[in-house]
């Protein structure tokens, strides 16, 4: 960390100051306060939680990057790390966890489950990517990522946190944010969204 | 097998499994109990291993197939039953084994055979509602394309697409004909709540108390991935407990089928994800059994130290957890992890992946060791891992937090553990000195010396302290086999992508860290599997959790399933 | 004795932090951010702190290693590029969960099939970095990547210009595999040199 990283550029601080003072925008302290505590929920699905729980541990840490807080309630945390297959049993839960999460919150789709459905995708109780129930803001894929490349996915979801602005962020809108709907187990998993659609190919049928 | 005669005993009604490359007895329906009695009591077969079932769609017919074994070591037995497909109702061996309680509701929930006289035959991998039985042959699931891989569509016009572009709702489903979900109910969780069956008790002073049912999990820090305890209390103890799973049911089998033998290897590693150098020796024993291939020396010589490191890592790992749930939250877990990381550092270097190893082939391994790898190895098993294996001993063993959680709580006798079909460590923590390596030794373990870590308190202590033992006794082993370790071939044959499996059945078997890792496969002679079955420990050692649970507070609980040692890639595959 | 164990504990994490600057004095600063102290850190002799400070620092990967799938092309002489798969598909077949999908190109003046491949697509949201593609191609061109920094804002697939890259680059990554197969390349070509002399010998001859 530099210890000017939060300036912006044209103003001038005498030397002596330096380390004390920073003039920075409103935006800037502010991702910068949220970029460096993202707490992930501890929260695994499948085989990419052992890797999640390897960078977790010591020899990858990622408290470095001020992740260490680990809350099983999603109350308390800001950031889902999706590690494993979304099953078609278990997406009603991950959808309510969401819900439960504060704003702001992120999502991470680590490995190719996550991300897509990975190498299970085609089986009946899977569901092809954690995105198509909730907005995920980094992909990672890989089966599993690596402790590095976890971090990696990481450090581009700080990326990400440095470009948003108090302005636009849609936690910040007027009006209420909308849940996501969460879908319901029936004979297969049901979509709300998808429910017309069911009715009318059921009149056909 | 052949010293076993049942003409006697039965003369009808039990015949021999003629069929070619098949092995065993076919019983029929109505004479199963008594079979199975009789196998139990007087033929000495105590321990029920797997129950399993097979679609033969093009006879029209279902068969449920049994292994069991005797605890005191030897060759298995198999059996099997056969059933109309449309009327499948099979007498359930609950009462006799109870053992085949979860397996039983498996092969039910996945093809649709009833067990009549089991006392709560619900789904157990996916919910109550669920329509249909996917691993019925013609069952077929959103995304199907063809019935075996390859598929047409990749080569040569593979023109890229997502499934969900050609699913109609952009998603992995598909509703019955004349679906309405507006008219539909849904079931929820009534069929568990009410086997946990709901009452009151009444104490001395006439106070009416009602039980109350709490839920553990699918989220909750304890359950070690999604899993779910349903559980009824009295207060603060226990009185029913259900475990839910079936939160990572990813469909194994159904996709295991529709590979070629050689893919399946890859799948393999993510079932118990811990220990994918396990699962793979074990599906390589299966196909070369029915292959009949020789596995070089050097390559035996391969599989078993990867095995044994992961046995050690397996066990490492399952330590540091399992202090976790006893709220040494984390410490004793880094130190184990570092330790593990050590041994993931081999893997990578020989495999190419930390975790997803896909290191065995039919007939040997893929490659063998590079340049510096043997060195590390005989740096961490001759220097570092004895080491810290005795640091963990000295400083966990002996901790009277650790003592007091643990020591006589969560009994499993050395009776229930046969009869609830628990494998592993929880067997041997239980006094049951039994291990596949010795029992029924497969590969070259028969060559080396070790003892058969046993147990006899079987509490949580001993569950945990066994884990221990093993780590010593793998270390024995491989020290023996770095030093033996042959120069030469690592692989008979040359590598095929495709292998032509002579038709019949085959189940191998290993000890895994988590207990026997069984495969059953059935051949049809094409290039992929008919049937592909695991027997996956973590799920059958959970047989026995609920009864282990009654009588516990909830804080136990959570230490009782800290020391089975469940992975659920592989309770739910 | 209660609060015994606790002690004891609190003994073990305190020898490691004491580990952990006596090593530091040891290595004399170089025991971070240089490879030797990296290498150290990951022995069986490591003593005291354990982590990679990546990214700062990044653990070496070893040949072997194996994430993403890419191909190879050879850079000719002249300064074209060779793309070396034929697209004759067996790494599509022996794909686990089939998420290669190869479209072999025709010649538009015959129409016959060629030996290379239109377009060629790995979705990376579902490959499960086996490596089973590379081991079983016969031609060299697909191999595995060491390359794991490639999380992204959005799902990934790669398509033949993310796929392709050159010979030099998996001579760097896999140097004894490529040295390896090199030589077999060369013997067969060597094979095949000799066995059509011979065949022009006996032509020539009669
Ligand atoms: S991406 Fe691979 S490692 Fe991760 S959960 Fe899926 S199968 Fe397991
Ligand atoms: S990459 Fe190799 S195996 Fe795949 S189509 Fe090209 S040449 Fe064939
Ligand atoms: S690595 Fe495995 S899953 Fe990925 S493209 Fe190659 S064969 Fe397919």
């Amino acid at each position: 960390m530099e210890n000017n990283e939060l300036n912006s550029p044209g103003y001038e601080i005498p030397d002596d100051m330096k380390s004390v003072v920073s003039i920075t925008t409103l935006d800037k302290i502010y991702n910068w306060g949220r970029r460096s505590s993202v707490w992930p929920m501890m929260f695994g699905l499948a085989c990419c939680a052992i890797e999640m729980i390897a960078t977790a541990a010591s020899r990858y840490d990622f408290s470095r990057f001020g992740m260490e807080v680990m809350r099983p309630s999603p109350r308390q945390s800001d950031l889902m790390l999706v590690s494993g297959t979304v099953t078609k049993k278990m997406a009603p839960t991950i959808v309510r966890l969401y819900n439960q999460m504060p704003e702001p919150k992120y999502v991470v789709a680590m490995g190719a489950c996550a991300s897509g459905g990975g190498p299970f995708k085609e089986g009946y109780n899977v569901v092809s990517g954690v995105d198509k129930l909730i907005p995920v803001d980094v992909y990672i894929p890989g089966c599993p990522p690596t402790p590095q490349a976890l971090i990696n996915g990481l450090i581009k979801l700080q990326e990400l946190i440095d470009t948003q602005s108090l302005k636009t962020v849609r936690w910040y809108q007027k009006g209420e944010l909308a849940a996501v709907p969460v879908p319901v187990l029936g004979p297969d998993l049901i979509y709300p969204k998808d429910i017309p659609a069911i009715q009318e190919a059921g009149k056909e049928a | 097998m052949s010293d076993l005669d049942f003409t006697t005993r039965f003369p009808t009604g039990v015949v021999a499994d003629e069929r070619k490359g098949y092995e065993g007895y076919i019983v029929d329906a109505d004479k199963l109990v008594e079979f199975a009695t009789a196998l139990r009591d007087e033929f000495g077969f105590d321990y029920l291993s797997s129950v399993t079932g097979v679609d033969y769609i093009n006879e029209g017919k279902l068969e449920v197939v049994y292994h069991a074994y005797k605890t005191t070591g030897g060759a298995g037995l198999v059996f099997k039953t056969q059933v109309d497909r449309e009327a499948a109702e099979v007498p359930s061996l609950y009462n006799i084994y109870p053992g085949a309680d979860f397996q039983e509701r498996e092969a039910w929930d996945l093809m649709g055979i009833k067990f009549t006289g089991h006392p709560d035959l619900r789904r157990i991998l996916l919910w109550e509602g669920f329509e249909g039985h996917p691993l019925r042959k013609d069952w077929k699931e959103p995304y199907f394309e063809e019935d075996v891989k390859p598929f047409k569509s990749r080569w040569p016009e593979g023109d890229f697409h997502r499934a969900e572009d050609k699913n109609p709702y952009g998603a992995n489903v598909q509703y019955p004909d004349k679906f309405d979900p507006e008219k539909w109910q849904p079931e929820g969780e009534d069929a568990l709540y009410g086997s946990l069956a709901k009452y009151q008790t009444t104490d001395e002073s006439g106070l009416v108390t009602d039980h109350i049912t709490v839920n553990l999990g699918p989220q909750h820090p304890s359950t070690h991935g999604v899993f779910r305890i349903a559980a009824k209390l009295n207060g603060e103890t226990i009185v029913n407990l259900k475990p839910v799973m079936g939160y990572l049911h990813r469909n194994h089998e159904k996709i295991g089928e529709r590979n070629t033998y050689l893919q399946n290897m890859p799948f393999t590693d993510r079932l118990d994800y811990l220990s994918s150098m396990s699962n793979n020796f074990g599906y390589a024993l299966a196909v070369e059994k029915l292959l009949k291939v020789e596995v070089p020396e050097r390559a035996e010589y391969l599989r078993v130290i990867m095995a044994e490191l992961t046995r050690i890592q397996n066990h490492l790992f399952a330590i540091g957890m399992f202090l976790n749930d006893l709220g040494a939250f984390f410490t004793p877990s880094l130190y184990a992890i570092e330790e593990r990381e050590l041994i993931l550092d081999i893997f990578e270097m020989v495999s190419g992946s930390r975790m997803m190893c896909n290191y065995f082939r039919f007939g040997g391994v893929v490659r063998d060791l590079p340049e510096g790898a043997l060195e590390k190895i005989k740096g961490l098993v001759l220097d570092r891992l004895p080491r810290k294996v005795d640091e963990m001993d000295r400083f966990l063993s002996e901790n009277e937090i650790l003592r007091s959680r643990t020591v006589g709580q969560g009994y499993l006798s050395a009776e229930d553990a046969i009869k609830y079909s628990a494998a592993g460590p929880m067997l041997r923590a239980s006094g049951i000195p039994y291990d596949i390596r010795r029992a029924d030794p497969y590969s070259i373990y028969d060559r080396f010396d070790f003892d058969v870590a046993v147990r006899y308190n079987g509490d949580i202590y001993d569950r945990y302290y066994i884990r221990l033992d093993e780590v010593r006794q793998s270390l024995r082993i491989l020290e023996q086999a770095i030093k033996d370790i042959p120069e030469g071939e690592i692989l008979s044959g040359k590598p095929q992508y495709t292998v032509r499996v002579p038709a019949g059945e085959s189940y191998g078997r290993v000890e895994g860290p988590k207990g026997e890792l069984g495969f059953y496969i059935v051949s049809d002679g094409k290039a992929n599997p008919y049937r592909y079955h695991v027997r996956a420990p973590s799920f059958i050692n959970l047989t026995a959790f609920g009864p282990m649970c009654v009588g516990l507070k909830v804080a136990d609980v959570v230490a009782v399933l800290g020391s089975i040692d469940i992975v659920l890639g592989e309770t739910d595959r | 004795m209660y609060g015994k164990g606790l002690i004891k504990g609190l003994g073990v994490t305190l020898k490691r932090f004491v580990n952990t600057y006596l090593d530091d004095l040891k290595w004399a600063g170089k025991r971070y951010y240089t490879q030797e102290g990296l290498a150290h850190r990951s022995s069986k002799d490591a003593n005291g702190i354990f982590t990679v400070q990546y990214p700062e620092e990044k653990l070496p990967v070893p040949e072997e290693f194996r994430y993403v799938p890419f191909l190879v092309y050879d850079e000719l002489e002249d300064g074209t590029h060779h793309n070396r798969c034929t697209a004759c598909g067996i790494c599509s077949k022996v794909c686990p969960p089939q998420c290669i999908w190869i479209e072999r190109a025709t010649d538009p003046k015959t129409g016959r099939p060629k030996q290379e491949p239109a377009a060629f697509s790995i979705d990376l949201d579902i490959c499960m970095n086996c490596g089973l593609c590379a081991e079983y191609c016969p031609f060299d061109s697909i191999k595995m990547d060491h390359d794991y920094e490639i999380a992204g804002y959005g799902r990934t697939v790669h398509h033949l210009d993310e796929l392709l890259k050159p010979a030099s680059y998996y001579d760097e990554i896999r140097p004894l595999n490529s040295a390896r197969e090199a030589a077999i390349r060369k013997e067969k070509e060597e094979a095949k040199a000799a066995k059509a002399a011979a065949r022009a010998a006996r032509a020539a001859k009669k």
